[in-house]
């Protein structure tokens, strides 16, 4: 193992389900063996504001921020989320983004607009960039809800994890009730 | 042994499970509100919220009187509400080890300022440690309960945000076994603070401090790291992760205990540099002291005193620029700040306050929000429980016509928290404005935790529901009135009557917050906007919910349009709508 440490985002907007992905995450990473150092800011973002996830791991990782622009992997819930924080990412890194648009107030009061063509904007600074119909996907796996679960089964295909370490961390993680759905929805996510 | 990803607070609650801890109070408060969460999954603990952090550290307090070791979180502006305690009981020590965690917030993601409350350690004169990560933060939490009780002394821990909410592995011990058990014991000359004891008292304080410093010096958690670099650099807390980042090939002196400072430590690393850096976020306080020994440092000149550090800035201040992103935009970006969910009962009242033209003097919780566009009703917000004080002070000095647009508004949690006691002296001394109190039944900012009025404990426990009409009652409110705020026109005519009383006045607007996990609120079905029917007069939006969305139709007409992944049925929509054109779905 060398001491390089990989970096991924997660971006979107406060009631996504963001923290509960990068928590599974997280935790896959360390079942994998690492050093996983995971960051974020609860509270006031929580509210329907912009939220950002930090994930870092490797053989010893200092910081739990990303240090500025150096983000390998950025997988975005939300377009505009996604957008606003391609400046963390390095050259060359991977950005996945969900097909969604969320209004933030401003812009439905008229005040600012939302950016145009915000994946196309994407590909042209990231080569290595996809976006991702989550909702359809998650209706397909029988539940709407089941969206973050999509995308991080998008997400490890960015990763070498062995399924192995992701099966029994979800099992562990989501909640009972949900889990077959959000089982599948990960596959539908890993699988595209 | 196992291991576990653990954020900061969590990894505090495990360490006080491991270290034998008794009880557990606090007051929630974003980044701290974790740790007594994490509490109620070890059985060996009595966890509990208290009403206020002031009676939070009084109950750890007795606790360690008792003889069992206790463990008392806050934010660090709850230490404020706390400080009067605090300061004595640096004078009386403890019997079983107590422990304050004190959870700051440089950068101000959820507070009303960042406070670095690395200074009360100083100004109370009791040790503080600074954990860098969550096994630190575990591993301190241990050592912080052993030296408040080999030093007779308080201790505090402090965290920061990105170590409170930050996650990293630890390894899990069993806890330990060998604890005294709790019993009385009368010892009045150390307990009882009377000018005549207390004065004696001090002088241990001070050579307590002095012990301090010296052992500290001893200590594993003060160490130094060599990478045989040129550079310097004495940090504590999360700084040190940043300067491990940025300065690889520097000798690093990391503090674990952050006061009294190691001096001999310090001087002995000092001397072997030309070149010494402290990195530290907020205030110079580890900078202060090191130059007050002689001792020649760069610090604040280099690193901002305002907001927090991070691997980015850290490298900035000291290269003296940015590198510049790969990508960087060139359009400017619509901010998504914060809003109040979809369904919030504090809506309408903000609603209705924005339509009466009140003057709000606000407080701290979810409600807080009511200051954004386009309810835009909030006008003063200082600390907890200050709008009703805040209230009084202003009607003092206004016209009797402009007294009467004077409304504080107040959530349940913090009424009790501070906020009774301004009510208190407002029927005491005659003010006549209007007091709302926001009863959402549960205190909800923080992410949802049981309060008195809630009729849950922290455990689960039912619980005694306090009683609000008869507490404003008792204290001398004649006129109290509860509202349903899903009813805009009552709820509007009520604050409407209540506020043209030239008395003191108390409306109680009372639903269960929409997230609330126990008995949860039933959401109806999502509403639609019948596009016919939408004049386009954009009246919906002045409610600023998030589910409403402006759309342009294929006609190019601007109609109001409702998100039903967000929609919760809650109706103000259609209360406001003139058109009728808010409905069911049908399809």
């Amino acid at each position: 193992m060398n001491n390089r440490v990989t970096n991924i985002l997660i971006s979107g907007v406060g009631g996504q389900g963001i923290l509960l992905a990068s928590e599974i995450l997280s935790e896959v990473l360390m079942r994998a063996g690492f050093d996983v150092k995971k960051n974020e800011i609860h509270g006031m973002s929580q509210r329907g504001g912009s939220v950002i996830s930090h994930i870092r791991y490797g053989q010893k990782v200092y910081s739990s921020i990303i240090p500025e622009g150096q983000a390998d992997v950025l997988l975005g819930f939300e377009l505009l989320e996604t957008y606003r924080y391609l400046p963390l990412v390095r050259q060359g890194g991977s950005v996945l983004a969900n097909k969604l648009q969320i209004f933030p107030p401003p812009v439905t009061l008229g005040k600012e607009s939302y950016p145009s063509d915000i994946p196309a904007k994407i590909a042209a600074a990231f080569p290595d960039s996809s976006l991702i119909d989550g909702l359809q996907l998650a209706i397909e796996a029988g539940n709407q809800r089941t969206v973050n679960t999509v995308l991080l089964g998008a997400l490890s295909k960015q990763i070498a994890i062995d399924d192995s370490c992701w099966q029994p961390t979800l099992r562990k993680m989501v909640p009972a009730k949900y889990l077959e759905e959000n089982l599948k929805a990960f596959s539908l996510g890993r699988n595209l | 042994m196992e291991r576990a990803i653990l954020s900061g607070n969590e990894a505090i609650a495990r360490g006080a499970y491991e270290a034998g801890v008794k009880v557990a109070s606090a007051y929630p408060g974003t980044p701290s509100t974790e740790i007594l969460e994490n509490m109620v999954q070890y059985p060996t603990i009595d966890a509990s919220w208290s009403p206020n952090e002031k009676v939070a550290l009084e109950v750890g307090i007795g606790a360690s009187f008792g003889g069992g070791r206790a463990l008392v979180a806050m934010k660090h502006v709850g230490v404020n509400v706390a400080a009067d305690p605090l300061f004595t009981l640096s004078y009386t020590g403890v019997k079983g080890g107590l422990v304050l965690v004190t959870a700051d917030d440089p950068e101000l993601h959820s507070s009303q300022n960042e406070q670095d409350n690395r200074n009360y350690a100083k100004f109370a004169k009791i040790p503080m440690f600074e954990p860098a990560d969550s096994q630190e933060a575990l591993t301190f939490t241990r050592i912080a309960l052993e030296t408040s009780e080999l030093f007779d002394t308080p201790v505090m821990l402090r965290t920061t945000t990105r170590i409170s909410h930050s996650k990293s592995v630890v390894t899990l011990q069993n806890p330990v076994t060998d604890l005294p058990e709790p019993a009385l014991e009368k010892n009045p000359a150390k307990f009882v603070m009377l000018p005549s004891n207390a004065r004696k008292r001090h002088p241990l304080v001070e050579e307590r401090l002095a012990q301090l410093e010296e052992w500290a010096c001893q200590q594993s958690f003060n160490r130094v790291e060599k990478a045989g670099g040129a550079i310097g650099v004495i940090t504590a807390g999360v700084s040190y992760q940043y300067a491990r980042e940025v300065l690889p090939d520097a000798d690093i002196l990391k503090l674990g205990m952050v006061y009294p400072l190691p001096k001999q430590l310090i001087r002995d690393f000092a001397a072997n540099y030309d070149t010494l850096y402290v990195i530290e976020e907020l205030d110079p306080f580890i900078e202060e002291q090191v130059l007050a020994m002689g001792i020649e440092v760069k610090g604040k000149d280099l690193f901002s005193i305002c907001g927090e550090l991070t691997p980015g800035r850290v490298a900035k201040s000291l290269s003296g620029q940015a590198e510049q992103p790969y990508f960087s935009h060139s359009e400017p970006l619509p901010s998504r700040p914060p809003s109040m969910c979809p369904g919030c009962p504090h809506r309408s009242v903000f609603y209705s306050l924005n339509r009466l033209k009140a003057f709000v003097t606000g407080d701290i919780g979810c409600y807080t929000l009511g200051f954004m566009e386009p309810l835009s009703a909030m006008d003063t917000c200082i600390c907890m429980g200050a709008s009703i004080g805040n209230a009084t002070g202003l009607s003092k000095t206004l016209s009797a016509e402009q007294q009467r647009q004077v409304v504080a508004v107040i959530g349940d949690s913090t009424f009790l928290h501070t906020g009774i006691n301004g009510l208190m002296d407002m029927v005491y001394n005659s003010s006549t404005a209007t007091v709302v109190i926001l009863d959402n039944r549960i205190t909800a900012m923080t992410g949802r935790q049981e309060n008195p009025t809630s009729g849950y404990t922290l455990m689960g426990a039912d619980s005694y529901r306090v009683d609000l009409e008869q507490l404003c009652r008792a204290v001398g409110v004649r006129h109290v009135q509860v509202v349903d705020p899903y009813q805009i026109a009552a709820t509007r005519q009520v604050l409407k009557e209540e506020m043209e009383r030239d008395e003191v006045s108390v409306v109680i607007a009372r639903r269960p917050c929409m997230l609330v996990k126990r008995d949860p609120v039933a959401r109806k079905p999502a509403l639609a906007v019948d596009v016919e029917r939408c004049t386009g007069c954009r009246a919906c939006l002045n409610l600023g919910c998030p589910a409403i969305e402006w759309r342009t139709t294929a006609e190019g007409k601007g109609v109001a349009h409702i998100n039903r992944l967000f929609c919760v049925g809650c109706g103000l929509c259609q209360q406001v709508c003139h058109f009728d054109a808010v409905g069911d779905i049908h399809e």
